[in-house]
Formats: structure tokens, sequence, C-alpha cells
């Protein structure tokens, strides 16, 4: 086995450090969305439609409007009058998404009307009070249904309930699976749900007529906001402030409230008072765009003998609810990493996005890779099984071996880095696997369904732009870029600036540690802050894994940027050439000459007040400002179909033993070990608090998490009490065990870890309730493998 | 609707202000007295967000209207911190084990938590689970939130 590779010897970064954020949080100091009030400010509620589709033929708003304290009340058709149609991800000209329903109202709790009052109290009572006209029509909720040529048309403009139906095909994939010895082909389903924040979405927009400007406050994560606002409003993007200070309570990326904050941006300039839209919780989780992908996949597998996995047909339809933004997007991403960790030489993909009458899709931690991943691992489980061999033996005879990297794979993006063989025997260490077995097994003799599971999985980071153009054609954005401003002030002291919000990943610590690092200045005595947008740094804002790498990157490049003036000014005032001279913790030095100093008072005080004393034709002051490129980046996808999708891709391996109640079907976890590799940590706390959550999210997504339709087209998860969230009892100790392999493409070696957990802990639950079902001869392929499922399928094997 | 005037001590200081009937107390709480650290996150006593200490005990303030409160002791979370503005041993150990990460349920995990070492200053993980069951966090698994009230309690049985 191979050594760990060590962290470098850093100063500030790998090492643990407490997170400058969580200081606010604990003190109830935080600045969330809600928490900022205005002089006059209104309040929104939303009137829902209570049909799954409907033609909206009239709204009677008189009774609600004669409520003292009403002040207006918004509809779709007024809306459509006035903006432009909300983006879509997807070249869909005919499919026009408004924030408020427009003649027809498409999903049950979709919001056909906004009450705005002098409070939420009084805008809900007259709520009640919106009279509207619905001639109930034909809906369809099943994604399959839906892609029948007889099914109702969610959009009839566009022809079909079929978004997008694409198929690409990697090598040759038919004479691999001719000449391969077995084959097998499976459905396995991920349900409808997400990761659900606790804070729902929350903004408030405030018209300055004096300045001709909109400031907006709000909870979100979305790349792009000030542009989307702007386009919906044609308003110039110099009109629109978003205020990026604003603490995000939760999103895993699912806080895009575009929608909510037209409807606010209109009102404001419509009422000219301050508007704010405070979702509750069943605005947030039936009307909101809070659902995460919802997904059918049909798998087949070409192999031999020795369990060497040859070939892979995947075909994945999902379903995007009844509003494409990103969410057909989310089936672009997994291309990324669509033969997982493993050597397979080609590969076919199907990807179908269908629209259905139930609320829109929106983007969720992953971008659709963790549903993938958990098909690609069911699938390697089948295979074992079908052979009579471990599921570990089949992983470890198909993992990418570390002499292979850079690995291309037959989709044509390229693996950086990885040690799989190594991490997975690592961690069947730590958690003693044959004991584990055993454990297993003695469960089993005491008449328990026990099971191990089993999943090795990547994390591809460093989100990047490819999946669009790759989906879209039309849409040829090549970089997803992020920035970072270092300002020194006069008398030194350092200040970061990023352009985009922060949801709970600690991007404050992240920009101080990374600057304090490069140079060489205590983190403690850097501030690292949010731009206003109309400060306009370039920026996506931290979605898909990729704020260590590209905010990081920005940072130290920045930071790189001021140590080279720095350099300069000494370098200057000594008549020195620079490679002459030493920097040391901010002063510099000349070499061999240590009398010979320059202290970073000294150095920044020239920069600001001894022009005289700076390189001739110099700028005067000391800031620094560095935009990133993703690594990788930059091209558009190949006419052969192949694709660089992220640049990065973090390995991470899971082992729960689980029990299950033969009377109940409730699942135990027992226990549950963790092996991950995300290249250089530089915040241990950061990276090990995001995995633990990310396996939470996962716990939830496989056994308990599910938006429910009924046949009626109705929504039966829009609270906590119907939506079943973990809770400490259901969420395990976790024993993580770490491998630093770095990426050769980032500053320090840093790969993403936003999403670990998640990408992993899924297929490892799945892999365990299968294992436990299996003396029984009995198998699960859909999520949530609720208590209710897992007692059906017990009762009728009883029956 | 009419408006009752209501007073009540918080975080050790008698305060007053107006709520309709129907008024919950977390909205008298963050509109009226401008206490924002209580957090609402589903407004139906399920996530815990909003927690705060009633007369010693751990309540959801949006269960609770405000008109309820009234002449009860109520500590929040700006209520935890020692007179001088220092963190409490619990706070601190919170931000040592980064018990979080968004913040957003933080206050009621605080809450939950002061509770349980002030009924119970030596509780065992299972107990500590127990305590924050009812408190949904989707940042950290809870893992973390254990190991700062386990943190603490060493620190306390230490210190006495």
């Amino acid at each position: 086995m191979s050594e760990a590779v060590p962290q470098k010897q850093f100063k500030y970064i790998t090492k643990r450090r407490r997170v400058i954020e969580d200081r606010r949080f604990i003190t109830g100091r935080g600045n969330f969305a809600a928490d900022y009030n205005f002089p006059g400010m209104l309040h929104v509620a939303m009137v829902t439609s209570p049909y799954a589709c409907a033609e909206i033929k009239n709204i009677d708003a008189s009774a609600a409007l004669a409520l003292p304290g009403v002040r207006y009340v918004l509809t779709g058709a007024e809306l459509f009058e006035h903006i432009n149609p909300l983006l879509s991800g997807l070249d869909l000209p005919n499919v026009k998404r408004i924030p408020l329903a427009h003649e027809r109202a498409r999903y049950a709790g979709e919001w056909v009307a906004a009450v705005v009052a002098e409070s939420r109290h009084i805008a809900e009572d007259a709520v009640e009070m919106v009279e509207v006209d619905y001639d109930p029509l034909d809906y369809v909720i099943d994604p399959e249904e839906a892609m029948k040529p007889e099914a109702p048309m969610v959009h009839p403009q566009h022809g079909s309930n079929i978004l997008c139906d694409k198929t690409w095909v990697w090598g040759d994939v038919d004479g691999d699976f001719e000449s391969a010895p077995h084959s097998l082909a499976f459905r396995a389903k991920w349900s409808r749900n997400s990761t659900v924040p606790i804070e729902t979405f929350v903004v408030t927009a405030k018209w300055d007529e004096g300045k001709e400007l909109l400031d907006v406050w709000a909870s979100i994560q979305m790349p792009k906001y000030p542009e989307q606002i702007a386009r919906a409003l044609s308003l110039p993007v110099n009109a629109v402030n978003v205020h990026f200070d604003v603490d995000v309570g939760g999103s895993y990326g699912l806080k895009r409230g575009i929608r909510q904050t037209v409807i606010v941006s209109y009102l404001t300039r419509k009422l000219r008072v301050p508007v704010r839209f405070n979702e509750d919780r069943l605005e947030n989780m039936s009307g909101g765009e809070m659902h995460g992908p919802d997904r059918i996949f049909d798998m087949e597998v070409a192999y031999d003998g020795d369990g060497i996995m040859h070939s892979i047909r995947i075909k994945a339809t999902d379903d995007a609810g009844c509003y494409p933004g990103r969410a057909p997007l989310q089936l672009g991403k997994p291309v990324s990493a669509i033969v997982g960790p493993y050597r397979i030489k080609s590969a076919s993909y199907n990807a179908i996005s269908v629209t259905t009458n139930k609320t829109s899709q929106e983007a969720v931690r992953g971008f659709g890779q963790a549903p993938t991943n958990f098909a690609i691992e069911t699938m390697v489980d089948k295979v074992a099984r079908s052979l009579g061999m471990d599921r570990d033996e089949v992983r470890r005879r198909n993992l990418i071996r570390a002499d292979e990297f850079p690995y291309r794979i037959p989709s044509g993006s390229e693996y950086d880095s990885g040690d799989y063989h190594t991490v997975l025997e690592k961690l069947q260490e730590t958690a003693a696997w044959q004991e584990l077995i055993a454990k297993r097994d003695a469960l089993r003799a005491e008449g328990k369904l026990a099971g191990l599971g089993l999943s090795t999985c990547l994390e591809p980071s460093g989100g990047n732009s490819s999946f669009e153009p790759f989906l879209n054609p039309k849409n040829d954005t090549t970089t997803w870029m992020e920035s970072c401003l270092i300002k020194v002030d006069m008398l030194g002291s350092i200040t970061a600036l990023m352009g985009t919000s922060t949801s709970g990943q600690g991007h404050e610590t992240l920009l101080c540690a990374v600057i304090g690092e490069v140079l060489e200045r205590d983190p403690d005595t850097i501030r690292g802050t949010h731009s206003e947008s109309i400060g306009a740094l370039p920026s996506n804002s931290p979605v898909g894994s990729r704020m260590a790498i590209m905010l990081g990157g920005a940072a130290a490049s920045a930071a790189e940027k001021i140590k080279t003036q720095l350099m300069e000014i000494a370098a200057h005032n000594f008549q020195l050439p620079v490679d002459r001279l030493i920097y040391d913790g901010g002063d510099i030095s000349v070499e061999g000459d240590s009398d010979k100093v320059m202290t970073w008072t000294q150095l920044v005080d020239i920069a600001h007040r001894n022009y005289h004393k700076m390189p001739l034709g110099s700028e005067p002051g000391l800031q620094a400002q560095h935009t990133w490129e993703v690594p990788t980046g930059g091209a558009l996808p190949a006419e052969d179909g192949t694709v660089q999708m992220y640049p990065c891709y973090a390995f991470e391996a899971h082992i729960p033993l689980i029990t299950i109640d033969r009377e109940t079907g409730q699942v135990e976890i027992l226990d549950y070990h963790m092996g991950h590799d995300c290249g250089t940590v530089l915040n241990p706390d950061i990276v090990r608090g995001m995995t633990f959550g990310g396996i939470a999210h996962g716990i939830g997504a496989a056994l308990y998490e599910k938006f429910e339709y009924d046949e009626g087209g109705q929504h039966l998860s829009g609270s906590f009490m119907d939506y079943l969230l973990p809770s400490s009892h259901e969420i395990p100790h976790v024993e993580m065990i770490k491998h630093y392999t770095p990426s050769p493409l980032t500053t320090f070696g840093q790969k993403g870890s936003g999403e670990s957990g998640y990408l992993g802990a899924p297929a490892a639950i799945a892999s365990a309730v299968n294992d436990a079902l299996a003396p029984l001869d009995l198998e699960l392929t859909t999520l949530p493998m609720r208590v209710r499922d897992i007692e059906g399928l017990l009762n009728g094997q009883n029956d | 609707m009419s408006e009752h005037k209501i007073t009540l001590t918080v975080n050790g200081r008698e305060m007053s202000g107006y709520a309709e009937s129907r008024v919950t107390l977390v909205d008298f709480l963050r509109d009226e007295l401008g206490l924002t650290g209580t957090h609402i996150g589903c407004e139906h006593g399920v996530c815990g967000a909003c927690s705060i200490v009633l007369d010693g005990k751990p309540v959801r303030s949006c269960l609770m209207y405000a008109v309820m409160a009234e002449g009860h002791e109520i500590t929040t979370v700006e209520g935890l911190e020692g007179p001088q503005g220092e963190l409490s041993p619990l706070q601190d150990a919170f931000w040592e084990n980064h018990a979080m990460q968004c913040g957003y349920c933080t206050p009621g995990m605080l809450i939950a938590t002061h509770t349980l070492l002030v009924e119970n200053p030596d509780p065992d993980e299972e107990e500590i689970r127990e305590a924050i069951g009812g408190n949904l966090c989707r940042c950290t698994g809870y893992q973390q939130i254990v190991e700062a009230v386990q943190m603490t309690a060493k620190k306390l049985r230490e210190a006495t």
C-alpha cells in the first residue's frame, strides 16, 4: 500500500483554524435575509392554484383590495405585460416561464397572484379573499405517461412534453456488448427529493427612485443573479445591486429564487416602497423551486467472468416538472463522470428531460451526480452478485489505478488524479471490513436482517459551464470564472472581496487562510468580505463544488500580484534586482545582507503615500484583482460528442452496516465508515463538516425524503410533517479516514468537497439494504427505501 | 385587529411590546423586540429553529402566541453570552468544533443543548442526541454538535 501523500508544509491552510463566520452565528448575530427591515416595507403572500392544470379565466381581487392594509394584488397577466420571461437552460422558445401563472396554472401550488399588504398576516388574510375562476384541464404527473403522444401537454405551444432527448455513444458500445460474455439490465429510480434548507427563500427589494437603483437582499445562491434580474426587468445590470453579504440559511444548490425576486422587484418599482417575500414552508415546498432530480435509470452493463466491466448503456429519464429552468442541465453534468471511478472503455448515454404538472425542479447538491452514482453503484453490486464475487473485489478489479492518471474516460473528461485502491484499502482496514462481515453474519445468525453496504464514487469539482453548450448548442459559454480583489490599506491591513454570496461554505475563512498563506500574514488580521454586485467582480457563484478551487485560486493569484508589487517597490528602493530580495512574512530583505530590510509597514506606506519612492510609472496604492478561469475550461464540446466537463475529481468510499426490522421495515444504521480524498484540504473542519452533512443528506435521500404527488396531481409533502427529514436519531456517528492526492491543476492541490458524502451515501445505503435483503432473495432499486416500501416488500414475501 | 401590550423578561431585562392576539411569540421577538437571533424554519413546530428557553424549559416560539408569554421569563440566543459579551463555554465549543455551517439552526441548537446541560451536566451521546432530536440541521449531520456538547460538558466538569 502506498503511503498517504503528506499535505505539504503550509503555514495556515491545511491546519485546523476556527471558521470566522461561526462567531456571528453562535451569538445570534447572523444577518439573514429576514433580519433586514426597512421602514414602510410591504409583505407578499401568494394565491396558489388548487389544480394540477387549469385555465385561469378570471381573477377578482376586489374583496381582497377592500381589506384594510392590503395595497396591491399582482397577477400573472400584469407581470407578463411588463417583464421578460425567465431564462431556460435549454433552447425552448415556446416554453414561457413567468413568475406568476399566466393564463394557465400548470401545477397544484403554482403561484397565481401575489397579494401585497402592510403585514404578512394581512396579506395571508387577503389571499383567502382573492377569487380565481379556474377551468380545470387534463394533466399528467407520471413522466413516462407524459412522453406518450396522447398525453395532455404541459406546454401546448412546445408541441410535446419532451424537452430534451439526446443520445451520445462514446466508443464501440455495440461491439463491446456483443463480445462480452455477460450482460445485465435493470431499472433504478431516484425519487423527487431535495436538500431542503431550514431557511426558506426570502427576498426584499427596494427601488431607489433618486438613484434609479434596485437594491436586493436575498437568501440566494445562483450564478448570474444580478444579470437575470436585470434581463427580466429590462434594467441595465448597473441598476441592480445585490447585497451578497446576506447570510444564507442553507442552500446546497437550491436557493435560486429568481421568480420570487422578479415579483418583489417589479412590485417595489411600481409601489415605490420596499417589498419583501418571505416564503412560508408550504409556499416553499409546494410552489417554490425546491424539488431536485426525479429520475428513472435504465441501465445495461457488459462484463466478463472476471467481473471486468467493458461497456455501459445508460438511459436517464428525468422529470423536470413544469418549468424547465436549469433542471434539464442536471442531466448533462454527470457526463463528467459517466463511468464513475471505473475503467469502462465505452459508454452510451440517452438523456431525456420530460415536463409534467409538478412543481419545477431546481439544482441540488451534485447537479445530478448523486442519482447517477447511485445507478452506477447499483450496477456494480449487481455484477458482483451475478458472478458470486465480493463487491469490493469487483470494484478493485475495475477501479482506475493510481499510475493511470491523468485518465481520459470515454466521454472525454480527463480525471486529474487519484489513488482509489489505496483509499479503499485504508477504509477497509480502518473499518475492519472482515470484522464487519463477521458482525453482519452474527446478526443474521440471530435471525436479523443485516446488511453491509459499499460504494466507491467520484465528486467532480471546480464547476464549469461545459454542460450548458453540451445540452444547448446555442449557448456558447466557456467560462465560469471566479474573482477576488485584495486591498491593502494605508495602515497595512488586508481586505479581500469576493463577488458572490455564502450559504455555509466558509468563504471568508477560505479567503483569509489562502491570502495569509501566500502573503505570509496572520489570517486573523485579514478581513474576507462580500462585494455588493455593483462592485462587479466577475463570478459564477458557489455552485458545482468549486470555491476551494476557484475562489481559492483567484485569491492566491491576487495575493501573488500584491507580493509582486511589494517586491518591485523594495527592488526600486534597494536599487537591486528582484531576484536578490527575500520576502519573509511581508518584510523584504536583501539576500546575504539581513540588515537591509524594508518592513511590511514601510512598503505599504510607500505605496500609499510616497510616490517619489515608487518605481517610475507604477500605480500608487496597493490592490490587486485576479479572475480565475476554470482549469481545463475554455473549450466547447468536441464535434465527436466528447467534452471535458469539470477539472478535478475527488474520490469517496462508504461502508455502512445496517439492520432492517423484519416487522416494521425500519432501517437502523449501526456503523458508518467513509474514506475521502479531495486532494489538499484547505480547512479540515470545513471539509469534515461538508462531508458529514452530505452523508446526512444522502441518508435522507436513501431512506426518508420524497416529494409525493397523488393521482389527482396534488402535492402531499408541503410540510415537515409530511416530508420526513432525518434527525439526530437517524444520522449515525461517522468515522472518516482521509487520504490526500493533490490535483495537479489547482493552486495548492485542492479539489472540491462541497458535495462530498452526498455523492456516495445514497448508493452505499442502497447497497446495505440490498445486502440485508439478499438472503430473502429480495431487492429494491428505488430510492427512497422507506419503512413502508421495505415493509411492503417483506410482507409480500411473507404472504 | 386590536393589539395587546405584552410585558415579559427577556435575557434578564424586562421588555414590553405590542402584538395582535394572533401574533406568534417568535414573530413578536423578532419584529417587535428586534431580537432576530431566533429563527423561523417551519412554523409548525418540527424544525426547532425558533427554540427559546421559557421559564427554564426549551419551547418552540412558533407554537406559542406572544400574548401567552405575558409575565414569563425568556432566554434567547442573544442571552447566552456573559455580561461582558464573553462567549459561554457552550458557544465557544460550538465554534471550536465548527458545529454549524450556515448558522441558521444554530440558535435553536444552542438553546436545546444549553437547557440539556443545565439539567444534566454529564450527558452521554444518546442523551445529547435525544436533546437535539427535535432540532433539524441540514448542514452538519449533527456529529459536530454532539462533539461540541461533549466538549462543553467535559470543560464544565473540569471547572467544578
